[in-house]
């Protein structure tokens, strides 16, 4: 089975995990147009490639971020997500 | 070699007809423009070849498909037709798919081993029965059979099932659908590819949608790996490759990708015949002419751009169908296989017009695409062919997320997502 490194309990099977979506910023609901209201409501972008999403250990209700390669169905990295604020300032 | 095979091999030599017309034509080279071109050899993009051919005389037409005819999702699916949807549009359109249905066979001259066997949403608890309820409501009003029967009924045309499901989740009742069918899938791909290709419409495998020209919001032409086109039309039929095609021209859309895993067991005696479906086992059987026992699931949970196969799915349906059939533990797994889903936010397809002008979807078709292959070439070859959406698919249009006019139809999925 394939299994995910979970940033707080190490490697662990697939099972174990849900998938929350891709990482996006939200935009200002009071500023922004109801068109990109809308967009961000339900566009995504589904072309394959390494994505950036939510992926939640489900026993232990631990949410982390994980990088994934989308059409090779692989996990490259996984980290706490705290370290997204940290990404986004480089 | 025998001597007799001689004479058989000498004609074929000399050029003799073959005495049967082959499926379709291959055409050596791309012209330089057609009228229409259509994105994706599946069922519904040769469907609506062969509706604007047969219905609107538009027959400059060229399917281009990267690669094989009915290789992706027509060929992957459980080939389960029905129309007992939950949504007044849903009803109406899946209804007149199944019209069509009837007659395809003797319109191609080509057996499509349609086969009507009706079909079972079984229900184990309360929330179910209320759907089952709904549905059959909702369907009759529209002149669709369909009615909530009791275990027992299921029972008789099924003496095979556990109605207890091991004592997890006994079963109370379900909907029933006489009207449900199935069909032999390649057949319908390469009966509207001879469809067509009697009426001059010409079919090039093999061939690559590398770039879409776009000139003043409009469609100019199609760059392919065998040369580019030009044209004022396009219609993409790509399922699970939708975004890819939509990025060729900047369309954004709220499709998500997801595999739909599939298997097949060794071939049996026939004594499945009517199609099972339990939304809250995940799961839904049917038995094939072919003797073969065609089993469903869910989707994979996470979005994925590939037809890998697991054997966590093959367990995981594995489970809930011994619950239903525990004989089955003595059958064996033949294939396994995937299909990339495009999956919409409200369970309902996206068809009809896009921003860009002369470019016409036919998307969003996740895991419910086959049943509508007809009803989907008849409306889009209409939608093409006069540059208005017909009116069985107005609700289903792309701009309806931007007006949150979303129709809601994931109650009417086969099982629960």
């Amino acid at each position: 089975m394939k299994s995910i490194r979970c940033p707080l309990n190490g490697p662990r099977p697939l099972l174990e995990f849900a998938c929350g979506g891709e990482v996006r910023a939200m935009p200002d609901p009071q500023a922004c147009s109801d068109a990109e209201w809308t967009a961000y409501l339900f566009n995504r972008a589904s072309v394959p490639g390494v994505k950036r999403e939510w992926w939640c250990h489900t026993p232990s209700g631990y949410w982390f971020i994980a990088e994934r390669d989308t059409a090779r169905d692989e996990v490259l990295v996984t980290y706490d997500a705290a370290e997204l604020a940290a990404k986004a300032a480089t | 070699m025998p001597h007799r095979l001689l004479k058989f091999a000498a004609s074929s030599l000399l050029g003799r007809p073959h005495p049967e017309p082959r499926m379709f034509r291959t055409p050596s080279r791309l012209k330089d423009r057609y009228e229409v071109v259509i994105i994706g050899g599946g069922g519904h993009g040769l469907a609506a070849a062969y509706y604007l051919a047969r219905d609107h005389g538009i027959r400059d037409i060229a399917v281009i498909e990267k690669g094989y005819l009915g290789g992706g999702n027509t060929a992957r699916n459980t080939t389960i037709i029905r129309s007992n949807y939950l949504t007044p549009e849903g009803v109406k359109f899946y209804d007149a798919s199944l019209a069509l249905w009837a007659g395809l066979a003797s319109e191609f001259d080509f057996n499509l081993f349609y086969s009507t066997r009706g079909h079972f949403t079984l229900a184990h608890s309360d929330a179910d029965l209320r759907t089952a309820r709904w549905r059959a409501e909702v369907n009759k009003h529209f002149g669709v059979a369909s009615e909530v029967v009791d275990a027992a009924f299921v029972k008789k045309l099924v003496p095979q099932i556990d109605l207890d499901c091991g004592g997890h989740s006994p079963i109370l009742g379900a909907l029933y659908h006489e009207p449900g069918a199935i069909a032999r899938h390649d057949a319908v791909a390469w009966g509207y590819a001879r469809g067509a290709d009697r009426q001059g419409v010409e079919i090039h495998q093999n061939t690559e949608v590398l770039g879409i020209d776009v000139r003043d919001g409009a469609v100019a032409g199609v760059r392919t790996s065998r040369g580019d086109i030009s044209t004022q039309r396009v219609l993409c039929a790509v399922a699970g490759s939708t975004p890819r095609v939509l990025k060729l021209i900047g369309l954004d859309s709220p499709l998500t990708i997801h595999p739909l895993q599939a298997m097949v067991s060794e071939p049996l005696k026939p004594w499945l015949d009517p199609i099972i479906v339990s939304s809250s086992l995940h799961a839904y059987v049917s038995q094939s002419a072919r003797g073969e026992l065609v089993m469903g699931a869910s989707l994979d949970p996470y979005e994925l751009h590939s037809t890998r196969s697991t054997l966590e799915f093959a367990e995981g349906l594995a489970v809930n169908m011994l619950d239903l059939f525990p004989f089955l533990s003595e059958v064996k797994v033949n294939r396994q296989w995937a299909g990339m889903a495009d999956m919409t936010p409200d369970f309902a397809p996206i068809m009809g017009l896009t921003p860009c002008e002369g470019f016409f979807l036919d998307a969003g078709w996740g895991t419910w695409g086959f049943k509508a292959t007809p009803i989907s070439g008849k409306t889009m070859a209409h939608t093409v062919a006069t540059g208005v959406a017909h009116p069985l698919i107005t609700a289903f249009s792309l701009q309806r997320f931007a007006r949150l006019e979303l129709t809601g139809e994931k109650g009417a999925a086969s099982v629960g997502h």
